[in-house]
């Protein structure tokens, strides 16, 4: 066996390091779904007569649609008369302080290394933590409503600010957008709201932990960001999950409006359980993130680091409406062992001389399959706009594949659109490089990998950079390509 | 003239091809019309593709189809053509072998068969699938090659008299094959299905250009299909020239089956048509092989080209490189989809591709796909492509010199047509696509 071979070997047998179950018991509903299940979680989260309706709608929506297979992903389809739609934390009560919080939760928290207090003391992020389906606890909710912000979970803002969650839910993502976006409409069980008022630049870094819990748990998060004019706000958002055997699925929701001169940054670590070696187990994430720069000179930008799950589907995209809006995606995405990533974005420009910006690298190990697909459409009415595409593909060892599938329509003449893309392996002589410099072979692949994705990585918020560089060496460490 | 369904123009091609059958006066027994029926049964599994299907999201060639052919008045005998008639459609200047092809049918009489260099041997498929029975049992479509689709199948189903061209072991034919393909649509509109099979055995150079002409003001449906098979250490060059009436639907399937050491070069140049369809597909066998594919639409009206090329590399150490350029005025509408397959054995592939494209008109519109899937690590893959305009610093560069608009237009332009225009070895047809690029400008 070569080096080589040995390196990737020790590297393919690496088990989750975040993988454990912690025993809360779950309020749940019974599998399945029908009307019935749409209506009991209405009735659990105690929400009005018009989402119950929005919710029905998008259900009946749901049956009559078929599940997409245009992805290249393969995977056993879920079963979704047998996953458990609701199921929540049994204290449900909210907590006002974190001494309130279940101390089972904070324990979870504390292993994944996001100790509430800690956070809230030392770095000044707002943590509104979502621990299977219902916000636990909300930090510094009150210093973010003194400026008018409004940072809270989904069913928070449904019961308080009806007339926002009203007018702005399923504005950029309709609830019959696609098959996982009609799901989500029907059951989605919790996730958060954010409201920046006119002219309010958010003073730190908002930022919501997701994490499965309960078995069997289908997790179905919506998250609506709302900027007003002239305002501006980073938003994070990032997962680790409990290792178990049987694929989960979660189609998560998150849109974004951003009106005129608004900014809104949004930053994703993903890192949920891929399964072990064999490809067993392994979460199916199947997302649809959208955000609509509505007003002209809105700007919106998508950062994501994708490490986790065994299947992922997902393509975050602006909509560039406003004239002089902009748009951008940075992504890193890695799969390893049997793992399969199918991600992407969407750039629609409506709106005269607006920008986007796609940088998208994939690094795919093991056996498994790593596909870029994006779209950037320029409308007739969208003249002078521009658009930059790049994505590469790093490929280590032989068994792994790399797609790339870029669509790109043009509609008028004064745009200029340019797109790249490469694929490679690491190549011999930048090892050499390092290795004659006495960095050792497994060091210098890191090095390499974290050059490489560099443009993505510092696109991050600085807390979770840290993060994400760190989850990048895990997953990366003793492989060689 | 009521338009067509999808539905109704497969039940036409289905009914045409039982009254097909039933004049195939003692063929049916012939392992040809095997081939025939099971191509027949593919196609009538899954029809003419709709926009749904991914590979013709962009053109719908059945709606076309639909729009402007009407089957119950077609053609049914060509005219009867003089060698002066077809003359003037001729390449001028260029030194040729010439096949003449009339609605889909080989024309022996018209075509150039005397004193064939050696070396090269040119018969109807007709009589060579007796006489090489061996070389159709091998090739004729035998080769599973990823691209192929509905109308190949639809081709292979209706293959009656295309020709058989086989260039001999080590032969070197200077002259260039060239093939016209003239559809008659003078009188009535014309459906043709014209049907190639090209074998270059080993050590063998040739090249080969085929041109399609549709004579008349009724609207034309070719549905071409070439076979290339070409062997170990062959050169084989290969031009296309679409210069057709707007009223000429034409979807063109170029299927090359490359072996060992060997170099395929293909260049497209497409002008004019109502909507075009070129499927060129490579499939590379064989290691140390080259494939090198070039193509420029110029068009405007309403024109629409649609490019659709693969290479699918199963072997290691070859490489392939892929330029295709387009200018586009008018209400044109162009299309690009470039698929570089790399399997798990072709370690140590290098394939490039690259698609530019200029709009000159608001109406415009560009849709272009390039897809890398890779699933060997050894390699260096990359693809590139812009849509975009002239550049301004470049036009006030020329126009500070005193150039006026046009000029300074025509001349950035040519230039950027040239490295594609450049890659044409045949002096005349290189004089001809400078004339039409002018004449456009």
């Amino acid at each position: 066996m070569s080096k080589d071979d040995q390196i990737l070997e020790q590297f393919a047998s690496k088990e989750y390091e975040h993988g454990w179950t912690v025993d809360i018991e779950a309020d749940s509903a019974p599998p399945g779904l029908n009307e019935d299940i749409v209506r009991f979680i209405s009735a659990k989260k105690e929400e009005p007569e018009w989402l119950l309706e929005w919710r029905l709608k998008a259900y009946r929506n749901w049956r009559k649609m078929t599940e997409p297979n245009w992805a290249n992903v393969h995977y056993p389809k879920p079963q979704f008369e047998d996953i458990i739609y609701y199921s929540a934390p049994k204290k449900k009560k909210t907590a006002n302080s974190l001494d309130e919080v279940d101390p089972e939760l904070l324990k979870t928290f504390e292993r994944l290394g996001i100790s509430l207090t800690e956070q809230k003391r030392l770095t000044g992020v707002a943590v509104d933590a979502v621990m299977d389906s219902v916000s636990v606890g909300t930090t510094f909710k009150k210093q973010l409503l003194e400026q008018g912000i409004i940072f809270c979970s989904f069913s928070e803002a449904v019961k308080e600010h009806p007339e926002l969650v009203k007018k702005y839910i399923g504005s950029v993502v309709p609830s019959n957008d696609n098959f996982y976006a009609a799901l989500n409409s029907a059951v989605f069980s919790d996730g958060s709201f954010c409201y920046i008022p006119k002219g309010v630049r958010c003073p730190v870094e908002l930022s919501t932990y997701f994490r499965i819990n309960a078995a069997n748990t289908g997790q179905f998060e919506r998250t609506l960001i709302v900027a007003e004019e002239d305002s501006y706000v980073s938003y994070l958002e990032g997962c680790t999950a409990p290792q178990r055997d049987e694929n989960q699925l979660h189609a998560a929701v998150v849109e974004i409006y951003a009106a005129k001169n608004a900014e809104v940054k949004y930053s994703t670590v993903q890192n949920w359980y891929p399964g072990d070696k064999q490809g067993k187990g392994g979460i199916y994430n199947f997302v649809t993130k959208r955000g609509i720069c509505a007003g002209d000179y809105a700007k919106i930008s998508w950062t994501q680091v994708e490490t986790g799950s065994a299947v992922t589907w997902k393509y975050p995209s602006c909509i560039l409406k406003g004239d002089y809006s902009q748009g951008e995606f940075y992504s890193v995405a890695v799969t390893n062992n049997f793992q399969q990533a199918d991600t992407g974005t969407k750039m629609i420009h409506i709106g005269k001389n607006t920008k986007s910006r796609i940088v998208s690298k994939g690094v795919s190990g093991g056996r498994s399959q790593n596909s870029y697909r994006g779209l950037v459409e320029i409308h007739p009415r969208a003249t002078n706009s521009r658009n930059f595409s790049q994505c590469d593909s790093l490929l280590m060892g032989d068994q792994c594949g790399a797609h790339t599938f870029p669509y790109i329509e043009v509609k008028n003449k004064s745009s200029q659109i340019e797109h790249e893309a490469t694929t490679s392996k690491i190549g011999e002589d930048q090892i050499f490089y390092c290795t004659q410099r006495g960095i050792d072979e497994e060091s210098a692949v890191a090095l390499i990998v974290n050059g490489y994705c560099k443009e993505v990585l510092n696109k991050l918020p600085m807390e979770f950079a840290v993060e994400a560089q760190k989850l990048l060496a895990l997953t990366l460490e003793g492989s060689v390509g | 003239m009521s338009k067509l369904t999808k539905e109704q123009i497969d039940q036409f091609f289905i009914s045409q091809f039982q009254s097909f059958e039933s004049k195939l006066n003692g063929e049916s027994k012939k392992p040809l019309h095997q081939v025939r029926r099971n191509a027949f049964e593919a196609f009538r599994e899954n029809g003419l593709p709709v926009a749904k299907n991914e590979e013709y999201k962009y053109t719908n060639i059945a709606k076309a189809f639909g729009r402007n052919l009407n089957v119950e008045a077609l053609a049914e005998e060509a005219s009867e053509f003089t060698t002066d008639d077809i003359q003037k459609h001729f390449i001028p200047d260029l030194e040729a072998i010439n096949l003449v092809f009339v609605n889909g049918q080989f024309n022996e009489s018209l075509s150039h068969l005397q004193n064939l260099p050696e070396g090269l041997h040119i018969q109807s498929i007709k009589t060579a699938q007796n006489d090489f029975s061996d070389d159709f049992a091998q090739h004729f479509h035998q080769h599973s090659i990823e691209g192929a689709d509905s109308f190949s199948s639809l081709n292979t189903a209706f293959t009656n008299s295309g020709a058989f061209i086989k260039i001999a072991k080590s032969a070197i034919i200077e002259k260039t094959i060239a093939c016209y393909y003239f559809s008659d649509a003078e009188r009535k509109d014309v459906i043709s299905q014209p049907r190639n099979l090209v074998i270059a055995e080993q050590n063998s150079q040739a090249n080969m250009l085929e041109t399609y002409v549709t004579l008349g003001n009724n609207s034309s449906f070719t549905n071409a299909a070439t076979e290339i098979v070409i062997k170990d250490d062959a050169i084989f060059d290969y031009y296309k020239l679409q210069n057709e009436s707007a009223k000429a639907i034409h979807v063109g399937a170029t299927l090359v089956h490359q072996l060992g050491k060997s170099v395929f070069n293909s260049s497209t140049f497409s002008f004019s048509g109502a909507v075009i369809r070129n499927n060129l597909s490579i499939a590379v066998h064989k290691e140390h092989s080259e494939t090198n594919m070039s193509g420029l639409y110029f068009i405007n009206n309403s024109t629409h080209v649609d490019n659709h090329t693969v290479v699918d590399h199963k072997v290691a150490n070859c490489e392939s490189n892929e330029t295709y350029k387009g200018v586009l005025d008018g209400k044109s509408k162009g299309v690009f989809n470039g698929k570089i397959f790399v399997r798990q054995p072709a370690q140590k592939t290098n394939a490039f591709q690259s698609n530019r494209n200029i709009l000159l008109s608001d109406e415009a519109e560009m849709d272009t796909k390039p897809q890398l899937e890779i699933w060997a690590d050894d390699v260096k893959c990359s693809h590139g492509c812009t849509v975009g305009q002239l550049d301004k610093d470049q036009l006030f560069y020329l126009r500070a010199r005193g150039l006026d608009e046009k000029t300074a237009k025509s001349m950035l332009l040519n230039a950027f047509a040239s490295d594609v225009v450049n890659k044409i070895k045949i002096e005349a047809l290189k004089t001809l696509v400078e004339s039409k690029i002018t004449e456009r400008l």
